[in-house]
């Protein structure tokens, strides 16, 4: 039997996780198909409450597009340990003799595969309903960083809010205060992909990928002591 | 004399926010015993259950299964249990065959395909492996769970009113799971259903108000006698037994 002490090989702990939560969604479709609605609504109702003018769309647009992922991002990871916990299927996890931090790491990826669905749906839509021109490898570069980030963070506080009463509440409430820098940078660097003079690109890019490096990481070490909890 | 233990709990307490659940029990379980708690709603034999299953921390005590704690060998403790609680735990998505391949997988078994087949038969349940679990009857999804829960023939099996909704046939597969009186597989169940605990279980321990206050053989006692003994044990305040032996039975 392949393990280290009787615990369970990591990778394919995590490789299993995964494949049974995308299984899972692709026959509820319960996370991707609000996601993806929430996110075009967001985009449609923005382009005609702001009047943006052909000078200033890159420069305004990429908030709005943010706006849409991040939104529809909470969505996913407000299902993703709520439905753990109310089917008793997390109690199922906690016995198995499977690291914690494969949990999160599996958790984490879905989120992240599911956003990336979300978001490559909506940047066409995106690109052609604001009329702005995109510069499509940094532009998915951006993205892919952004949405890193954003779930690294937002897996974490799904796992911490799924403990208390008022999850629904308590996750965009400790989220988004979480990832104000993520989603600066990563409105920053998107506006920079659609042709933004006024602003450098490098240093949002770096911050994007060191908020990336820390999250990962530091969620990674203390999901243990959360699931504990 | 004392067999090898399976199970030791010292001066168990846990409270759920401010309300005291369990109050310094002590319990000691020796491999290949059966053994039932037995107490009214709110006793604490579930918030018991899960302490040995290491689902809830204790807030004093110890807990020991297969001879370690939680914190000084998480996985052996982990690999040594089967817990079937008041959920499945599966997922609803999920085909009853997926269902125990994900926990196959999870618990790091060979020839896995094999364990799920073998769970599968083992539980009735072969005609409907490709189903989802969400459309299966309370029943089958219990029988399910039970699947899941042996899938990695565990030491220790710990069943919160397991039999509750299975039918004859299953029943009979629950205690052929419970394997030979005295062999390597040490069971701890909570029930109410008394003619099972007599059925399955060779010593009783009852709970009340989060403490233990008796514990009895089950052979030792007819089926009236162990009714009787209920009733006598849920009615008498703990505090009046102060002096009853809470361990092994002699």
């Amino acid at each position: 039997m392949s393990r280290a002490n009787g615990r369970s090989p990591f990778f394919r702990t995590v490789n299993t996780l995964v494949w049974r939560d995308l299984l899972s969604e692709y026959r509820s479709r319960e996370i991707l198909g609000g996601g993806i609605v929430f996110a075009l609504l967001t985009l449609v109702v923005f382009n005609f409450a702001i009047d943006l003018r052909l000078e200033s769309a890159e420069e305004v647009a990429p908030g709005i597009l943010w706006i849409g992922f991040a939104f529809a991002g909470m969505l996913a990871f407000g299902r993703s340990f709520a439905a753990e916990r109310e089917r008793g299927t997390l109690d199922g996890l906690l016995l198995a003799p499977i690291d914690r931090g494969a949990i999160y790491l599996a958790r984490a990826i879905t989120n992240a595969i599911l956003m990336c669905i979300v978001e490559l749906v909506s940047l066409p839509v995106f690109v052609a309903l604001y009329n702005v021109r995109a510069a499509w490898g940094e532009l998915l570069l951006t993205t892919a960083l952004g949405t890193i980030g954003f779930t690294s963070a937002g897996t974490l506080v799904a796992a911490i809010a799924a403990n208390t009463r008022a999850r629904e509440i308590m996750l965009p409430v400790l989220l988004l205060p979480l990832t104000v820098p993520v989603l600066i940078a990563s409105v920053k660097a998107t506006a920079v992909a659609l042709g933004a003079q006024s602003v450098e690109p490098l240093p949002w890019l770096q911050l994007l990928l060191a908020f990336d490096v820390i999250m990962v990481a530091t969620s990674f070490l203390v999901f243990e002591y959360i699931l504990d909890e | 004399m004392r067999g090898e233990l399976v199970v030791e709990v010292r001066g168990l307490s846990i409270a759920l926010g401010d309300q005291p659940v369990l109050r310094g029990v002590d319990l000691a379980v020796e491999r290949g015993t059966r053994l039932a708690l037995v107490g009214p709603n709110g006793a604490g034999k579930s918030t018991l259950l899960r302490a040995l299953a290491g689902l809830i921390r204790p807030g004093a005590g110890e807990v020991l299964v297969a001879g370690c704690t939680l914190k000084s060998d998480p996985w052996h403790v982990r690999r040594s249990i089967g817990f079937v609680g008041h959920q499945a735990m599966l997922h609803p998505d999920l085909t009853a065959r997926e269902n125990l391949a994900v926990f196959a997988r999870l618990y790091g078994l060979d020839r896995f395909e094999e364990r799920v087949e073998q769970g599968l038969r083992q539980f009735g349940l072969v005609g409907r492996a490709d189903s989802r679990a969400s459309t299966f009857s309370r029943g089958m999804l219990q029988r399910l769970a039970l699947a899941r829960a042996l899938l990695h023939d565990p030491a220790l099996l710990l069943l919160d009113e397991a039999e509750t909704g299975l039918d004859l046939r299953a029943h009979e597969w629950l205690l052929a799971a419970f394997g030979e009186r005295g062999g390597p597989r040490t069971v701890v169940l909570a029930s109410h259903d008394l003619a099972f605990v007599r059925e399955g279980a060779d010593d009783v321990v009852f709970l009340r108000s989060g403490r233990v206050v008796d514990r009895v053989r089950t052979a030792d006692l007819g089926p009236d006698a162990l009714r009787e003994r209920y009733a006598d044990a849920l009615a008498t305040p703990p505090a009046a037994r102060p002096g009853r032996a809470v361990g092994l039975a002699d």
